[in-house]
């Protein structure tokens, strides 16, 4: 016979489910939020997003190609990308671009690609690049610009952040109480201060129910970690209202939904069955609330996930999905 | 809701692109070419030699043990030698070849098309004469039929479930098969209850086919204790242990039998076989083949005697598109690709389908992210990203700690990673190398509780 056939082993088809369709649903999910802060900051944001977008792709390709000595093309999976955006999501607005690149380059150089690239990595190298610039630049990372255009359309919009609120009620700052927490409203649309990415836990919610629906994540690390940040607090909140803000106030500040659904959901560094995963989320909630009220920083979502980074092998090991042939019987 | 199974699964699309194709006679080959391996278990024997005259539906080769099967000649004419040929696995077997005359049919073979309903024969004889016809799963994997109807010391049959799920995308036999063959299912089916002694069935059908399910539920409506059950869509519900836990919910345990929850399973397609044997007296030497793809010129539906070579029932369907990449010996998640076309249709050619160049061709193997979408597929409950991973190590010995055995080979695993490993290919691997661990393990301890009786 003339014809030549290809000859496989089973199974013959795939989902089509790619590395960058995945990578492409994440930053698809990620064009609420991005607007948002395009929005409220306006070109600034524009700026240091594209310089850690591409600081993050050329500094993968050069890696590759001049150290690796490889000839895959590994930027193209799109992993590169993600991580300059949502680096630069974790930053705030007006940072100079050259703290930016550092921060990239830490990022890829130190903690990705050092470990040997996609997949092998240990951390999170978006969120370690942005703890690399707080330890070294806590001032200027510290420091949030005036939302301009919510202080325009909303009367008395200030830079100070929810969180700075709270820990400043935590210190015993004079003058400073938890009433003067802007309302959960304004929060949830995005009017306070605080990082690029972080701005609207409404444009982020919707970035996770995308990811959901088109099967990028599933639900269990984003929402264990978001339902036990808010009870944690709210039992603190309840034992006393005065010191600890509420429960609502707590996730819809700061970090948290952009941890949750965006860092605390990266592939390589969390755990890979359901029942780690919720482990690893109710993990993050608890670590978040004891960093805020009790630690130094005033966030704590990045160093939540990045100790349970630390703990997603051990997981792993230890908390492994149920067998077909161990499921309860039920005979009936 | 809907029932299916407990965890894990996948969603193909159906592509049954030869639904509802009327089932129509293929042409009689000009020589057949008849495995006696075509089933789990021994070969059979060869019991004529060159030169015989054989009539359709004589026996020609007779089990080669307990789990073995008979089988009958498909063709009438001469018997032209005693030979070995390619199967599906690649693999040259023995086999008969028969030079086709005319088709001239054992006169005990009742060709009529009216239904019989009614049998003298009690529950032993039943086994035996469906043992005698060479019945084996028509679902793909060709156990012998009659091993299943005869639960080891210990396990007692509860109920009887019918696999008419075809949950494989493409093919549509057994779809096609119920809509034109209820009355004689429902028959076999009977059959099979009074085999092993239990008063309750399940015909498990996807909700792909309202069709088949509205007709079986009606024709089943007239017999006690049968019970169409329609499953939620859903890859690998066909599978033995995921249909059993869809329909009575009981897990099978690893390394037990099916029977262990009380469940025997058969296909659709083998309960019309029962019911051939028993009231028609009909051997097992056809059955449905759906030949089809998305470039097959007439995807069609076809009673192909065994023994039929493929390149002819795909000559039947329009020829082979010039645009073929790969053929494909039963479904695209589990079917055997095929090196040839000269490969006799056997037992368990439940279709024929052939790939375009586009899509049959694996993408580059990127590194693991360790998406978790493995896990979240696989039906058994198993971590396919690490079994992988430690078989291209060679750990053999943790593989084996991680249940590598439960693996049902159901590439739900493969279908859905986004890196494009070959995972389902090392958990093959890895079965195939623990399995033979196991094995030497056993042949040890035998060998050494035998010195300590000595």
């Amino acid at each position: 016979m003339s014809k030549k056939l290809v000859v496989s082993l089973s199974p013959h088809i795939h989902n089509g489910d790619t590395i960058q369709s995945n990578m492409k649903g994440v930053l698809i999910a990620l064009i609420p939020a991005l607007a948002v802060s395009l929005l409220y900051f306006g070109l600034a944001d524009l700026y240091i997003i594209l310089t850690s977008v591409l600081s993050c792709i050329v500094l993968e390709f050069v890696i590759n190609k001049y150290l690796f000595k490889s000839d895959r093309l590994t930027i193209t999976d799109g992993s590169a990308a993600l991580t300059g955006l949502l680096l630069a999501l974790n930053l705030p607005s007006g940072l100079p671009l050259w703290m930016v690149i550092l921060g990239a380059a830490f990022a890829i150089g130190v903690i990705k690609m050092s470990f040997g690239g996609l997949g092998n990595n240990l951390f999170n190298p978006a969120l370690m690049g942005r703890v690399f610039l707080l330890i070294s630049f806590p001032a200027q990372m510290t420091t949030w610009p005036v939302n301009e255009w919510a202080s325009k359309a909303i009367d008395g919009a200030s830079g100070a952040t929810p969180l700075g609120i709270m820990t400043g009620v935590l210190n015993h700052a004079p003058g400073v109480s938890l009433d003067q927490l802007p309302s959960a409203w304004e929060m949830f649309i995005g009017t306070t201060g605080g990082s690029i990415g972080e701005m609207s836990a409404l444009a982020l919610l919707l970035g996770l129910v995308y990811m959901i629906w088109k099967k990028v994540i599933t639900w269990h690390i984003p929402i264990t970690i978001i339902a036990t940040a808010f009870i944690f607090a709210e039992i603190l909140h309840l034992v006393n209202p005065i010191m600890y803000a509420d429960g609502l106030s707590q996730i819809l500040s700061g970090g948290l939904m952009l941890g949750a659904i965006f860092m605390a959901t990266d592939y390589v560094t969390s755990p890979m069955s359901f029942k780690g995963q919720m482990v690893y989320g109710v993990a993050i909630g608890l670590l978040t609330i004891i960093i805020r009220v009790w630690g130094a920083y005033p966030e704590g979502m990045s160093f939540a996930i990045i100790i349970m980074n630390g703990f997603t092998p051990l997981i792993n090991t230890y908390i492994r999905p149920t067998l077909f042939s161990s499921l309860p019987k039920k005979v009936g | 809701m809907l029932k299916t199974f407990s965890i894990g699964g996948v969603h193909p699309e159906g592509n049954k692109i030869s639904a509802h194709q009327n089932i129509r006679q293929a042409e009689l080959p000009k020589q057949a070419i008849i495995l006696l391996g075509q089933h789990i278990g021994a070969p059979a024997k060869a019991i004529v030699k060159r030169g015989d005259e054989v009539l359709v539906g004589q026996k020609i080769a007779e089990a080669g043990g307990f789990v073995s099967a008979a089988i009958h000649s498909p063709v009438s004419g001469k018997v032209a030698k005693l030979d070995t040929t390619i199967d599906a696995s690649g693999y040259r077997k023995p086999c008969i070849i028969i030079d086709v005359q005319g088709d001239e049919w054992v006169d005990t073979i009742d060709r009529t098309p009216d239904l019989v309903t009614e049998t003298a024969l009690d529950s032993k004889e039943i086994i035996d004469t469906i043992k005698e016809a060479g019945i084996v799963g028509m679902g793909g994997a060709c156990f012998p039929t009659h091993v299943k109807l005869m639960p080891p010391p210990g396990n007692t049959a509860e109920c009887l479930i019918i696999n008419a799920v075809e949950c494989e995308p493409y093919l549509t036999a057994d779809h096609q098969l119920m809509l034109e063959h209820a009355q004689e299912i429902l028959i076999g089916v009977k059959l099979l209850m009074k085999a092993i002694k239990v008063n309750k069935t399940y015909i498990g059908i996807e909700n792909n086919k309202p069709d088949a399910i509205e007709l079986m539920t009606k024709v089943a409506s007239k017999y006690a204790g049968v019970e169409v059950v329609p499953l939620k869509i859903k890859y690998p519900q066909g599978g033995e242990k995921q249909l059993i836990d869809a329909i009575i919910n009981r897990k099978v345990g690893s390394g037990k039998l099916p029977i262990s929850t009380g469940a025997v399973v058969q296909n659709v397609a083998t309960a019309f076989a029962v019911y051939q044997a028993v009231m028609k007296h009909k051997p097992l030497f056809e059955r449905v083949v759906s030949v089809t793809g998305r470039s097959v010129a007439k995807p069609s539906n076809l009673w192909a005697r065994f023994g039929t070579p493929l390149s002819q029932m795909i000559d039947e369907c329009g020829g082979l598109p010039e645009d073929t990449g790969k053929v494909i010996a039963g479904g695209p998640m589990m079917g055997k690709a095929l090196p040839t076309l000269e490969i006799p249709s056997a037992k368990g050619t439940s279709g024929i389908l052939i790939m375009q160049e586009k899509e049959s061709r694996r993408l580059e193997i990127q590194d693991c992210i360790r998406c978790g979408k493995c896990i979240e597929a696989c039906p058994m409950g198993l971590e396919p990203y690490l079994i992988i991973a430690q078989a291209m190590k060679q750990e053999w010995d943790k593989v084996e700690k991680d249940s590598i055995m439960d693996c049902i080979e159901c590439g739900s695993c493969q279908f859905t990673c986004p890196a494009q490993r070959p995972i389902t290919d090392y958990c093959r691997l890895s079965k195939a190398k623990v399995g033979g661990i196991l094995r030497a393990r056993a042949a040890e301890a035998r060998a050494a509780s035998e010195s300590s009786k000595k």
